[in-house]
């Protein structure tokens, strides 16, 4: 029994190396001052669909992320560990998107591609923290959705069982497929870069990428399809422009500040004797502590 | 209509304190609007669960009651609270920012095409004049946020879509009584002709939810760990120096991921948000995702090497050395001071 599985992957900024041109003025993320990396969750989520495929023989794992250009990266990088392919879902009528529009943008590309057993998506992504999209894809599918999950347990009978991380604790569930799973870091780490997919993959290309490399398709790639990486704009899944991009965001941001820490009256101590012997004494003295 | 609603999360039948924290909360919200406080409590056994809401300001309490509806699972909530939006239509809904809630508040804003707001650190009633349109705006929901690695505080609004739903983490808000004699109605919904199968496709076989036993939020006195404590060994001098002041040990994030501190002690934006009455922070540099869970602490000491860590800027006391060497001197002149 072959799965189709499908994983949602985000490249995002890397925000642990953030600096100072990070935001634009209108309060979105200036990408391109950031680098940018394969979100850490989305890829215990391929781990996750790559070890359902070892398990499964003559299953697929396809990676549908939506982005620039530039983020068919992280699907070659996906390909490298062991995924069959991918689509990029790009367009500048995206641009803008809050996570809504996002969850609606995606789950008009799954609908189109129409056959799949299983979503896997991360639990959020590190540049909001949000954790949205994952459930909203699966309703807007209409699905079922399996949040936080550390590890899946197996498959029989087209029901598949899954083990979940919470706050306090864990919970197994079990649920008929299709599903969407969002998966926690919690969960295996993702394998690494696979040599002879790496040698095979390396010049898979978007047509964009292959236009804008002064590429031919024709010879080289058509006889080649898996190097292909699928690419839709909004005109391949037919949306209702109103749900798209800035248009089809709820939320605005209203305005942003940058974190300025505001000086109290502070008394500086050393680790000298005579400090810590006066700050006991001072903290005891007022009853903070005693 | 137009009310303001909580999702009340309840757990072998005790109340989450975040959903009372958020009913505090919403109750001033209300008020400031000149509207309602309602709760939505969904789940198996819920009798006399009224009671312990309407002290907080509760005018109604929505109650659907179905031995399959505890444990939680995603579906019928979902369905649940969607049905009681589509015929209140509130102005605001508030959910914790915990499993649950962050599990179900994406499913109901995509069903409803609401924005949605995760972990808010604040919330406010304010105007808003769109810069493009001009079109003005009364009485938003601001919701306040760290956002982008907590580089920046973003104000959050929906203009056009109700509710505008917010989700906020536990600790963040203040749990207070309203007034103990409040009360309110009930609505009971008609859990049987509402679900059907379909709904309960998602079935928990298995659950084990500790007790959490470490109670920070409660504590009057934190000996905090950041990453410059170098070692899980070396966490043992906050643990003695807690332990000698009746405190507790908190940590940061990078204490927590290098494994120093388990991560429930973890305090800040993605762990516990505390106001003690005395926070000693040692070894932490003061990252704003640290500092927005420990900034209203009465008195903050920090312990540090570093004399320009930003943490020093919102400390009242900052002690310049290392903390190996200061956290002993601690203890031994507390017990000096104190004999
Ligand atoms: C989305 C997001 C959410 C986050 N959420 C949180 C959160 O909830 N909580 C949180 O804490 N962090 C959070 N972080 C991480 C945060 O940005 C910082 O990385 C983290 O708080 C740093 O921890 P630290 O201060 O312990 O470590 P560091 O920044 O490495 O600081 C160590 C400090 O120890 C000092 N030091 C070193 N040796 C000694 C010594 N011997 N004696 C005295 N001082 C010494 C150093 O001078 C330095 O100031 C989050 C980050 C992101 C991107
Ligand atoms: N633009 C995107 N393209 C593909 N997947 C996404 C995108 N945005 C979010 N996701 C998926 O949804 C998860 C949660 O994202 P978020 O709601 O932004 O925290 C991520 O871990 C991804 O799996």
């Amino acid at each position: 029994m072959g799965l189709k599985i499908l994983v949602l992957a985000k490249q995002v900024p890397d925000t642990r190396n953030v600096g100072q041109d990070a935001m634009k003025s209108d309060g979105t993320v200036n990408r391109a001052a950031l680098p940018a990396i394969f979100n850490p969750e989305d890829l215990n989520a391929l781990e996750q669909a790559l070890q359902l495929k070892d398990k499964f023989p003559g299953s697929t794992v396809e990676i549908i992320t939506m982005g620039p250009t530039r983020a068919a990266e992280i699907i070659r990088e996906a390909m490298y560990r062991g995924a069959d392919g991918g689509y990029l879902i790009t367009d500048r009528a995206f641009a803008g998107s809050d996570t809504l529009a996002t969850s609606y943008t995606i789950s008009l590309a799954v609908k189109k591609i129409k056959e799949f057993d299983v979503i896997l998506a991360g639990r959020q992504a590190i540049d909001g923290d949000t954790a949205q999209v994952g459930p909203q894809v699966s309703e807007k599918v209409g699905i079922p959705q399996i949040t936080y999950a550390e590890e899946i347990k197996g498959i029989e009978n087209n029901v598949i069982t899954v083990k979940r991380r919470l706050e306090r604790g864990i919970e197994v569930v079990k649920c008929p497929l299709p599903v969407l799973i969002t998966v926690h870091s919690s969960a295996a780490d993702c394998r690494s870069r696979n040599t002879k997919l790496t040698m095979k993959y390396k010049r898979a290309k978007t047509l964009t990428e292959l236009q804008e490399a002064g590429m031919d398709y024709e010879g080289f790639y058509k006889t080649r399809p898996y190097l292909t990486i699928k690419e839709w704009t909004a005109d391949d899944l037919n949306p209702n422009p109103n749900c798209l991009g800035l248009t089809g965001s709820p939320t605005k941001v209203k305005n942003i500040e940058n974190v300025v820490l505001t000086a109290k009256e502070t008394v500086h101590l050393t680790s000298d004797d005579k400090d810590i012997d006066f700050l006991m004494r001072e903290l005891i003295a007022n009853h903070t502590i005693g | 209509m137009n009310n303001v609603f909580v999702y009340i999360e309840i757990e072998d039948g005790a109340i989450a304190d975040v959903s009372l924290e958020l009913l505090t909360k919403g109750k001033k919200l209300a008020q400031q609007l000149g509207k309602k406080l309602e709760a939505i409590a969904i789940g198996s056994k819920l009798e006399g669960i009224e009671k312990h809401l309407f002290p907080y300001g509760v005018d109604v309490v929505h109650i659907a009651d179905d031995k399959r509806l505890a444990p939680y699972t995603t579906l019928p909530h979902n369905k649940i609270v969607c049905e009681i939006f589509k015929n209140e239509q509130p102005e605001i809904a508030l959910f914790g920012a915990t499993s649950v809630g962050r599990d179900l508040a994406p499913r109901i804003c995509s069903t409803t095409g609401s924005g949605l707001t995760a972990d808010c650190t604040s919330l406010e009633i304010g105007d808003h004049t769109d810069p493009k349109t001009k079109t003005e705006y009364k009485n938003l929901l601001y919701q306040i946020r760290p956002a982008f690695g907590g580089n920046i505080i973003a104000t959050i609004i929906n203009p056009e879509t109700r509710p505008q739903i917010a989700t906020v983490r536990e600790g963040v808000m203040k749990q207070e009584i309203f007034d103990a004699k409040y009360t309110g109605q009930v609505k009971v919904i008609d859990v049987k002709n509402l679900l059907n199968k379909e709904d309960f496709v998602v079935q928990v076989i298995e659950r084990e939810i500790e007790k959490s036993k470490l109670n920070l939020k409660a504590a009057p006195i934190i000996v905090a760990g950041g990453y410059g404590v170098g070692s899980k060994e070396n966490f043992k001098l906050l643990h003695d120096l807690a332990e000698v002041l009746g405190g507790e040990v908190a940590a940061s994030r990078a204490a927590v991921d290098s494994g120093f501190a388990e991560h429930e002690r973890q305090v800040g934006q993605t762990g516990v948000t505390v106001r003690p009455k005395l926070y000693i922070a040692c070894g932490i540099s003061g990252a704003v995702q640290h500092t927005a869970g420990m900034a209203e602490s009465a008195l903050v000491i920090s312990i540090n090497n570093d004399a320009n860590a930003p943490i020093n800027t919102i400390a009242d006391y900052t002690i310049i050395g290392d903390l190996n060497d200061v956290l002993p001197k601690m203890i031994k002149y507390y017990k000096q001071n104190t004999k």
